[in-house]
């Protein structure tokens, strides 16, 4: 541990704090339909798109038609992604010659950037025609993103309305999110990625001969148009296999600044933004704190653990830092620091191998993705997942006190309190599942790479990360290998863990979607009692903690006995395997 | 349900069209109009051939002349990236360490007599994230200075004042670590020796 790692973690969460509320209050005027400094540019823009789209903007939607809208909307995008993953080998911009993605690949795959998961069974620049890329996978960066911004909103506007029952339009929302704010933030990152050296080129590879007489080959692509969304979109599935740890992916340290802000960027604006909807900012500081409290503890601990070493590394007397699966220029305490943003948020980009951080530096990013990514969470995904959390907080102090639990003056009745149990517990049991089902029968064997309990923690990562919508993996697990697949030269996953990641992904994204828009229909257009003496306040630093508390219990009691088989083992003990 | 359908599918043609081919490809012709250099992988010319990429790492295994890259579990493949998901508790890695350690001692001891196991830093004996990752820590360059500068019989003076050129800082001053370049120092290297 050195002053400058610390110093890094400090300088960071001071910028992310004074972002917070100039993007959040951006996010507020867009989706309340004020004009912001784009509307003259965009504005014909986005009144040309409703003509085509055949979209009446001012037609609001009940919260059925809006998950609806979602769920058909999403289904398409599958349908497309998977046609294009299939036809690649007859489709353009295809210089490497790549042939079809197998079929259970492909399904993976399309689920997985729909959800926006971005899970990857598959190797980008040895799978995957440039076409691809731009046309399949990082169109679904955008839409994936603009889907879970747009249903953030509407749930914001279920605790703000308060005369009438419609959530807003899905495809109003859509259309703004991608135009006033994913595009055009895209368009400047990239424009800054390619001057830092992120490659964006339609050339086929390149192969010289390298200054010590070898010969080595570069892949180049549309990389840093896609790069900036997957970041900013909390997408994080990697144009090159090694993800942000490619340097033409992430060149410098600089850059990988600008990553990891980007990476918490909307989903930290979106406590601000919900404190301007619902009236009261310091609604959206309560969230905002206790979101940042739990990431700064993870980033503390990951990096105190890697400072101080793996037991692989303590038997072989190498002193320092465990460096295994990281660059240099990023060192320790960026890789770490990038480790904690990308798993709070459900990024799932890495800069460095997850497999190979230390026992307890690896419990970290599993930690933060059992929360159920409310953390900041994934764009939109993180702020709706979290509400849930909050009617849970609220409903368990009601009961303390013996009063009727009531949020931003709205009572909160059974109904809400089911729905909201239902969406907590979904992706937690969905989980479990999947785990056990792979590692109980032989099918989820051949996924698994490393003996001892780190299998069984690669399994349990797996599953947390998909059903999370997260994406990053222990990339131990892969599958087996195909090494010599007629036009592929990189590894798929097995049928079995292709099909069940897709469940846990798909799952993992609407069961909570259907849930939480059902909260907020169900409390859009209740009448407002004005705060008494006794009502709680949720607007206080106590509330906070509260709030943390209620996170923490859920997740330990759900995750606690499988943390046990993996990572708590191998953090207490110093036997290799 | 047909209205959201017929929507959904407009939307997505519209998106593919827009996000998928206009944005990418506009981004391409203004970056390769503007900024080729780096978006065509910041190509490095020595005698006139290219030689590599400012950001790839590349091999100088058993050429005591050159600076010596981070190991590489992909044998600096930059067409087919992987990690080595070499666990925490995983024997192999210790193994591996051992053995990394064990050679770099053997590598630089002869130059650097009063080099031990302790003080063999760590980023020369672990494999990268990347498999090509383009530089090697301060410490790690200060320790090589010696070897290059016996074999190529320059002053150690000079050695590590090319080491310094090729330093990256921390970025702001504040982000990752500082960190040196093998390849483009190994250019200078070669370049002093003609000059």
């Amino acid at each position: 541990m050195t002053f400058s790692g610390w110093a890094e973690i400090v300088v960071f969460v001071v910028v992310l704090t004074a972002l917070t509320p100039l993007i959040g209050g951006y996010m507020a005027r867009l989706f309340t339909g004020e004009r912001v400094f784009l509307s003259p540019i965009v504005g014909p823009i986005e009144r040309g798109t409703y003509r085509v789209l055949g979209v009446d903007a001012e037609q609001e939607q009940d919260w059925k038609a809006y998950a609806r809208s979602v769920i058909v909307f999403s289904a398409i995008g599958f349908a497309s992604l998977y046609a294009i993953l299939r036809l690649q080998g007859s489709l353009p911009f295809n210089p490497q010659g790549f042939g079809a993605v197998p079929a259970d690949v492909s399904l993976n795959t399309a689920s997985s950037f729909v959800t926006n998961t971005n899970w990857q069974f598959y190797a980008g620049e040895t799978t995957v025609s440039n076409f691809t890329q731009m046309a399949g996978l990082a169109v679904h960066n955008f839409l994936s993103a603009a889907v879970g911004i747009a249903v953030c909103v509407a749930v914001i506007r279920g605790f703000a309305n308060r005369s009438i029952a419609t959530l807003g339009s899905f495809w109003v929302d859509l259309v703004r999110g991608l135009l006033y704010l994913l595009l055009p933030l895209s368009i400047l990152v990239a424009l800054f990625y390619v001057t830092q050296g992120v490659v964006q080129s339609l050339s086929p590879s390149d192969t010289f001969t390298t200054l010590a007489g070898g010969k080595q080959s570069l892949v180049l692509g549309p990389v840093a148009s896609q790069e900036s969304i997957k970041i900013l979109g909390t997408n994080g599935g990697g144009f090159y296999n090694v993800n942000s740890a490619m340097p033409f992916e992430n060149p410098t340290a600089l850059t990988n600044a600008v990553q990891m802000l980007s990476i918490l960027l909307i989903p930290a604006g979106l406590t601000a933004t919900f404190g301007r909807m619902v009236g009261s900012r310091r609604q959206g500081w309560t969230i905002y704190a206790a979101m940042l409290a739990m990431f700064v503890a993870g980033v503390a601990v990951l990096y105190a653990a890697e400072a101080n070493g793996s037991a692989a590394q303590h038997a072989a007397g190498i002193l320092g830092g465990n460096l295994e699966g990281k660059d240099t220029r990023f060192g320790l305490g960026s890789s770490t620091l990038f480790a904690a943003a990308t798993t709070v948020a459900s990024c799932g980009a890495v800069n460095a191998a997850m497999e190979s951080l230390t026992a307890l530096g690896g419990a970290v990013p599993m930690a933060n993705m059992m929360t159920g990514e409310v953390i900041f969470g994934g764009v939109g995904s993180g702020l709706y997942g979290m509400l849930l959390f909050v009617l849970l907080a609220v409903f368990l102090a009601g009961l303390m006190v013996g009063r009727t639990p009531e949020y931003l003056g709205k009572k909160i009745r059974a109904r809400e309190i089911k729905l909201t149990m239902a969406g907590t517990l979904a992706v937690p049991l969905l989980v479990l599942f999947a785990t056990a089902l792979s590692i109980a029968t032989k099918w989820g064997k051949p996924s698994i790479a490393a003996p001892g309990p780190q299998g069984f923690s690669e399994t349990l990562y797996a599953y947390t990360s998909q059903g999370n919508n997260n994406g990053s993996a222990f990339a131990g697990f892969t599958g087996f290998v195909q090494p010599n697949a007629p036009g592929n030269t990189g590894s798929f996953g097995i049928t079995f863990a292709d099909i069940l990641g897709s469940v846990a992904m798909v799952g993992g994204r609407f069961l909570p979607i259907i849930a939480v828009l059902a909260v907020a229909g169900s409390l859009a257009g209740r009448r407002v009692t004005p705060a008494g003496p006794g009502t709680m306040r949720t607007d206080t630093p106590t509330f906070a903690a509260l709030l943390i508390a209620t996170i923490l219990l859920v997740a330990l009691l759900t995750f606690v006995p499988a943390l046990l088989l993996g990572p708590v083992v191998q953090s207490l003990s110093t036997t290799l395997f | 349900m047909r209205t959201e359908l017929r929507i959904s599918l407009i939307a997505i043609v519209l998106c593919t069209l827009v996000l998928g081919l206009a944005y990418p490809l506009g981004l391409t012709g203004i970056s390769q109009a503007v900024i080729s250099g780096p978006a065509n992988g910041s190509l490095v010319h020595h005698n006139g051939h290219v030689v590599g990429s400012e950001l790839i790492g590349q091999d100088f295994k058993n050429l005591p002349r050159y600076f010596q890259s981070r190991p590489s579990q992909t044998d600096y493949s930059a067409n087919a990236t992987a990690f080595s998901n070499a666990g925490p508790n995983s024997a192999d890695l210790r193994d591996r360490l051992e053995a990394s350690a064990a050679a770099y001692l053997k590598r630089e001891r002869p130059f650097d007599l009063t080099l031990t196991k302790t003080q063999v830093p760590g980023d020369a004996v672990f494999t990268t994230a990347s498999g090509v990752d383009p530089q090697i820590s301060v410490a790690d360059a200060d320790i090589q200075a010696h070897r290059v500068a016996a074999v190529r019989h320059l002053s150690l003076a000079r050695v590590d004042a090319l080491v310094h050129e090729h330093t990256d800082g921390r970025a702001l001053g504040i982000f990752g670590d500082p960190a040196v370049n093998v390849l483009t120092l190994n250019i200078a290297l070669d370049q002093e020796a003609t000059r």
